[in-house]
């Protein structure tokens, strides 16, 4: 978060997105973040699904789920409905 | 230079002098609510619509908060977009006018002035529109039904050049003016459409990084108007402010180019001043009551009195230089409110005028009346009253009330 901020005479008007929201990382706005124990992960993919910011994928190469940290705010939704309690979550800056 | 275009006079209300000039502009969208307080001005428009005299999507929605955002949502994708409302339509559309200007949507709205409930009243007042001051709409009150037909043919120019992109009020007195037959010159269909032109979309940076067009298009996809929180929120007001400023040159520079094709001119477009070079004593107002003040102001002048008025066009943005150095003479002035600021000290005018006239020096001592709430007509004899009442403050250099409700019965 260490760009520079452009000004009133740089900015489009009317509030126009000038970057694609991809560029915008709400991760930063997390404060709990999703661990998951791969031992445990029964691999039922209900997570993906039911992530609200869809920062959940499923890796074909690892063939395990994985996080997208730029992304996931931290919700906790997947650690409260995984049946398999295979996701912990953790306080940022502590694991 | 144009040669100043042949015209026909027509016998028009206000409401149908604002109708027919926005049909002549080639207006794409019109949405409103069609039920009290709403005036003739989108009945008639509709019978255009009807009668296919206009190619004109007319949208009837249930609410005028819903109104205005059809027109918002309408000229974010880049058409010209026109609506009415008055008194608690108006009110009732509050939220919508900031999105409006945030979104740099150039809708044009006429505004019949009238009061708010309760009790309820639908007569001329400006408490409605005064009440939106701040809203980042540029607003422009007329004196007749004239000024309201050419008003309103500017205004698309005006709200739409790429310089300002923001929402335009006219305001007109309601029944003085909205319900009033008047002779009204009005000009050629073509001619209208000629000055007023196309819309013009300006460029904006997109969100894949290069220039697109400023507007809702599925070829060109792009935002607008959504999240910026303390990080962006407040550059993206300063750059209405920056539009407001830019509208002040606009709006002058249209008035002039109007008047070359129909030969009417409003002042500088921004403020109106009436035998003001070597004035004494002067009132300020908006709207209709500058006409009967005028008349005043020729019988104060016949008389060897040095009266003058100031008619405030635009109210927003503020035309200060133009008001210090339309005043530069007086030495005493009178601001008429036809609304009030309940337990503040005067009316809104009042406080503008005022408070422009505090860094000129010397300034003119400045008092306030308050007068016409809810329609109550104010005759020349009370206007002259006030003339009057300045001649004292005048001759005695000094003021016994600041604030004055006219002929409000204890």
């Amino acid at each position: 978060m260490s760009e520079r901020k452009k000004g009133w005479k740089e900015i489009p008007v009317g509030g126009v997105c000038w970057k694609p929201a991809t560029e915008y990382s709400t991760g930063d706005w997390r404060t709990f973040k999703p661990v998951h124990d791969s031992e445990k992960c029964t691999k039922c993919l209900l997570c993906p699904i039911i992530c609200p910011d869809a920062s959940i994928n499923w890796n074909t190469a690892t063939q395990d789920i994985e996080f997208n940290y730029n992304f996931c705010k931290g919700c906790g939704i997947c650690a409260n409905e995984c049946p398999a309690n295979a996701i912990e979550m953790v306080r940022e800056g502590e694991a | 230079m144009t040669t100043v275009q042949q015209q026909e006079t027509l016998a028009l209300n206000g409401d149908e002098a604002v109708a027919l000039a926005a049909k002549q502009s080639d207006v794409d969208v019109v949405a409103a609510y069609p039920i009290t307080p709403q005036t003739i001005i989108v009945e008639r428009f509709s019978e255009y619509v009807a009668d296919g005299e206009v190619e004109t999507e007319f949208v009837c929605t249930e609410s005028e908060h819903s109104a205005l955002t059809a027109c918002l949502a309408a000229s974010a994708t880049g058409v010209r977009t026109f609506t009415a409302t008055a008194s608690a339509g108006l009110a009732l559309m509050h939220e919508i006018l900031y999105v409006t200007s945030g979104c740099r949507a150039p809708v044009v709205m006429a505004i019949t002035n009238r009061a708010l409930s309760a009790p309820i009243n639908i007569h001329c007042d400006h408490s409605d529109s005064m009440a939106e001051r701040d809203s980042s709409w540029i607003q422009l009150y007329v004196e007749n039904s004239q000024e309201a037909y050419d008003t309103i043919i500017q205004a698309f120019r005006i709200a739409e050049h790429t310089k300002v992109l923001l929402p335009i009020m006219v305001c007109l007195d309601a029944f003085f003016l909205s319900h009033t037959l008047e002779n009204v010159k009005t000009l050629p269909d073509k001619k209208v459409k000629d000055f007023v032109g196309t819309r013009q979309i300006p460029l904006v940076m997109g969100h894949e990084g290069k220039k697109v067009p400023f507007k809702l298009d599925p070829k060109n996809p792009i935002t607008i108007g959504p999240l910026a929180l303390q990080d962006y929120y407040f550059e993206h007001k300063r750059q209405q402010e920056e539009a407001m400023r830019n509208a002040s040159g606009i709006i002058s520079e249209i008035n002039d180019l109007y008047s070359q094709l129909s030969g009417r001119k409003y002042g500088n477009g921004l403020t109106d001043p009436y035998f003001l070079e070597d004035a004494d004593i002067a009132t300020i107002c908006v709207g209709s009551t500058a006409g009967t003040t005028k008349y005043v102001v020729d019988n104060l002048r016949s008389r060897g009195i040095k009266a003058g008025l100031l008619r405030l066009r635009t109210l927003r943005p503020l035309p200060t230089s133009d008001i210090v150095s339309a005043l530069a003479s007086t030495k005493a002035v009178a601001v008429m409110d036809r609304s009030h600021s309940f337990g503040g000290y005067g009316g809104p005018l009042f406080h503008e005028i005022r408070h422009v006239l505090y860094d000129t020096q010397p300034h003119p001592h400045v008092v306030n009346y308050i007068y016409g709430l809810g329609g109550r007509d104010m005759p020349q004899n009370d206007i002259q009253d006030i003339y009057i009442d300045l001649q004292k403050i005048q001759q005695n250099n000094a003021v016994e009330n600041y604030v004055n409700f006219v002929r409000v019965r204890e």
